[in-house]
């Protein structure tokens, strides 16, 4: 049973219509990649299935279960979750406060007013295991905002596993990163993947990324689906090819 | 049938008044991003000044026109050397910016003209009364009832063809690519501030002959139009239209039917579109 | 770590707390009651900051609440009450309830339209205080004509004594900001401040943000009540003035005089807030000119506040050395 499945999804902004007819399916466990142009709609796609507003046609089902226009605060606990193209972070938190977030939701502490945050130690222990994985331990104590953009990045994944999810979409993970840093979220995403069986959904311009860490790829075009199949699939698609003319700036090898 | 007719035109009255002190409100929202707490303020500032021209130069028509441009000019001073200084920071200053000037206005009113109630007389060819269903009703309520589509159809036509209108209405759309296209946004905030600011002592003057002058009143104007800019809706002229109508209407009906409830009518207003129609009913999706 | 913590209270906390409990021995009286007022308010402020600072919510309309519980107090005390420790629970209780009421309207919508909002429905409370002259007693307000004594291991104090009352309201307004001390160092504390810094990264994390809101509103609100109702019992008066937005703008104005990022912040700027109103009055009525004035500069040239500027400067200054 797929892990996510769109049928028919569209948006429209008053007349303007910005994505169309999009079905598609999402293997659990597999690494699945969106591309498409700049304006495609993948960031409408992405905004329409994590929950931020409701789309005005389709339906989406995660998990088995109907899931269209639930708020994305609803979707997190069903394990659904999303990162963001800009980082989106706490910033004047320290790090393991920015992963303590999603944990004191998780166990249902949110509105424990009289508790003591620094009595949980199975909270804090949970957010430095995540912030091991990340690599990003050694700063656990500093405040987001003073992390290098790389890291930074970093921190916004970081917060996106905190709660074991089970779908993970990724909005351009390794937007404004350098390339060390790109092969590290890359080689991340697949650890990952693998330790935990999180499926990740990603969405990207560097093709780069794309080509090593997908195994199924999704083609978006001027908000409709050109193309889907395996990265070979999609290299050697003509359609694909031609959509890109233009942007053949974007398709680092 | 009369207590309808009266109540009517009280409504429409008040109504009107409203809707102008909303749209300058509402356009200052919707250009600057800035709700202007002192909007209020500077109703009540055009109402005195009428009034303190009006000893100078007798006639009302003196201070309805020159009251509003120096209240204006006031706001474009203020909007100059405050306002601006606070923009880039988080909203809460610039609403706490314009609260300090509340504070200030309010009581500078209070200080020059002293905590009495003062009169302005109604010009003369709208002064008096007229018959009505056998009692009889003020002339410059009436006024006031025509005057005020007369304003908001000019204001209308103005937002929708003049090359002024339309810069607002683009600015107000997307702040950033004004600038883009060589609108000196700096100057445009001046002018648009400005042009709420008269706006609003333009409501001001024309209220200084319907209701005693007092302090208090931006206090009760400002929390009045908050109310049909939350209704209607920020950003939007015709809900600033439609809100004020409303609410105008309802405080008045409202006398009728509620007695001392009456009071509460613009709260329950408000309760009942946030319930409803949080994003009140010609506003946009959040 | 916890040690250390707490080492630094105590060496910051106990001049202050000295300071407080010898106080009334040793001014006179008038001082005294200054200080009762200043305690009061700088609560009321400090619940106000719980929102403000932590929270990042804007409400112009804690006043409203502030009177529920003045009144709520008030009402209890004249109808035959006996026992103040209950009128002040009432009291407090009513007030979350009315803002969780209030509440649940005001935080569907954000930053701007909420200071809007908050601030109509605190009007609406003063109207309703104003006009139910038979519950309320309209605008000549509510007097409080028998206070019960305050009794205490078998003694009766009358709260009518200066020193009785200044240590009730310290006692009891120390109690309700080591409350708000707890919450702000809870995991919804947690909660709150990521709230303010993120709204979309928190609804986006699992939180339903309009319900956080509503909690801290309701809290901030109940905490309200509680300063309200002993400001009652201080003035043995409750009045409409008390949910007046004038009144509602004296918690935003001591924060941000002291500075909404410190959690004593607005304690601080109820002091500065007396002190200035103390010295202003002395040489004109125009209070609010002044302070309108004052608030006007603070926000462009001190947001941080006074004390709030003075700890960024001594941290960045240590920061800096060597």
């Amino acid at each position: 049973m797929s892990i996510l499945k769109v049928d028919r999804l569209g948006h429209a902004y008053g007349r303007y219509q910005v994505i169309e007819d999009i079905s598609l399916e999402v293997q659990p466990g597999e690494l699945t990649a969106l591309i498409g142009p700049n304006g495609a709609g993948k960031t409408t796609f992405y905004n329409a299935v994590s929950g931020k507003f409701r789309p005005t046609r389709g339906r989406i089902f995660f998990d088995g279960r109907e899931t269209t226009g639930l708020p994305a605060h609803k979707l997190v606990p069903l394990g659904l979750l999303r990162s963001f193209q800009i980082t989106n972070i706490f910033p004047d938190m320290a790090v393991i406060e920015n992963v303590l977030v999603p944990l004191v939701l998780q166990h249902k502490k949110g509105y424990a007013f009289f508790g003591s945050l620094r009595r949980e130690k199975a909270l804090f222990g949970r957010a430095e295991a995540v912030l091991g994985k990340i690599g990003l331990l050694d700063q656990a104590y500093r405040k987001a905002r003073e992390l290098p953009y790389g890291d930074k990045r970093l921190v916004e994944i970081a917060i996106v596993l905190a709660r074991n999810p089970k779908l993970v979409l990724l909005d351009e993970p390794t937007a404004g990163m350098n390339p060390e840093e790109t092969d590290r979220m890359i080689r991340l995403i697949k650890e990952l993947a693998e330790s935990f069986g999180t499926t990740f959904f990603l969405t990207e311009h560097d093709m780069r990324v794309v080509f090593s860490i997908a195994s199924r790829i999704f083609v978006l075009y001027q908000g409709r689906l050109l193309a889907e199949g395996s990265p070979d699939d999609i290299r050697g698609d003509e359609k694909v090819r031609e959509a890109y003319l233009g942007g053949s700036a974007d398709v680092k090898g | 049938m009369e207590n309808i007719v009266v109540n009517l035109l009280n409504g429409l009255s008040w109504g009107m008044l409203l809707f102008l002190i909303s749209v300058g409100l509402t356009t200052v929202f919707g250009v600057l991003g800035v709700l202007n707490f002192a909007h209020g303020s500077f109703f009540m500032l055009g109402a005195y000044l009428c009034m303190q021209i009006m000893h100078i130069l007798p006639g009302f028509w003196s201070g309805l026109i020159l009251a509003p441009l120096v209240v204006a000019a006031l706001g474009a001073v203020i909007e100059k050397w405050l306002l601006r200084r606070v923009y880039g920071r988080d909203i809460t200053f610039q609403l706490l910016l314009t609260f300090g000037i509340l504070l200030v206005l309010d009581d500078a009113v209070r200080i020059i003209w002293g905590p009495v109630y003062h009169v302005v007389e109604a010009p003369a060819i709208f002064a008096g009364v007229f018959p009505l269903f056998g009692n009889t009703y003020p002339v410059y309520r009436l006024f006031l009832v025509i005057i005020g589509p007369v304003i908001g159809i000019a204001l209308w036509a103005f937002f929708r063809f003049s090359r002024w209108g339309r810069i607002i209405r683009a600015a107000a759309s997307i702040r950033e690519m004004a600038e883009g296209v060589g609108i000196r946004v700096p100057l445009l905030f001046t002018a648009v501030f400005a042009f709420g600011t008269w706006l609003s002592a333009l409501g001001g003057a024309l209220a200084a002959p319907h209701q005693s002058l007092a302090p208090s009143m931006g206090e009760r104007i400002i929390i009045e139009s908050f109310i049909v800019v939350v209704s209607g809706g920020m950003g939007s002229f015709p809900g600033a239209f439609v809100g004020a109508l409303l609410l105008g209407l309802f405080e008045s009906f409202g006398t009728v039917f509620l007695g001392r409830v009456q009071m509460a009518v613009p709260y329950i207003l408000l309760a009942a579109v946030l319930l409803f129609r949080p994003r009140g009913l010609f506003g946009r999706e959040a | 770590m916890k040690t250390a913590g707490l080492l630094k209270f105590l060496v910051r906390g106990l001049p202050v707390a000295v300071v407080l409990v010898v106080c009334p021995f040793v001014l006179p009286v008038y001082w005294t009651l200054i200080l009762t007022e200043i305690l009061i308010m700088g609560f009321f402020a400090m619940s106000f900051n719980l929102l403000l600072g932590y929270t990042g919510l804007l409400s112009f309309g804690q006043a409203g609440f502030f009177g529920v519980g003045a009144y709520c107090v008030g009402l209890m005390l004249t109808h035959g009450g006996e026992s103040l420790f209950l009128a002040l629970a009432a009291g407090t209780l009513t007030a979350a309830v009315a803002s969780l009421m209030i509440g649940f309207l005001c935080v569907r919508r954000d930053e701007i339209y909420f200071a809007m909002i908050t601030l109509g429905f605190g009007m609406m409370l003063y109207t309703v205080a104003h006009n139910w002259i038979e519950l309320t007693g309209g605008s000549d307000g509510l007097p409080l004509l028998t206070v019960p004594p305050l009794r205490l291991f078998g003694l009766e104090l009358s709260l009518f004594e200066p020193a009785t009352m200044y240590f009730t309201v310290l006692v009891v307004c120390s109690a309700g900001v080591f409350v708000l001390w707890r919450v702000v160092h809870s995991p919804f504390g947690l909660m709150l401040t990521a709230m303010r810094e993120n709204k979309e990264r928190l609804s986006f994390a699992g939180a339903d943000v309009r319900r956080v809101r509503l909690a801290a509103f309701a809290v901030a609100g109940g905490l309200a009540g509680l300063a309200g109702g002993l400001f009652a019992l201080f003035n043995t008066m409750a009045t409409p003035d008390f949910l007046n937005w004038s009144f509602s703008a004296r918690p935003v104005l001591m924060t941000i005089l002291g500075g909404s990022g410190i959690f004593f912040g607005p304690a601080f700027g109820a002091a500065v807030f007396f002190g200035l109103e103390q010295l202003t009055t002395h040489f004109t009525e125009n209070w609010m000119i002044v302070l309108g004035a004052i608030l006007i500069l603070v926000v462009i040239f001190f947001p941080r506040g006074i004390l709030g500027t003075a700890v960024h400067h001594f941290r960045t200054g240590r920061e800096r050395r060597p």
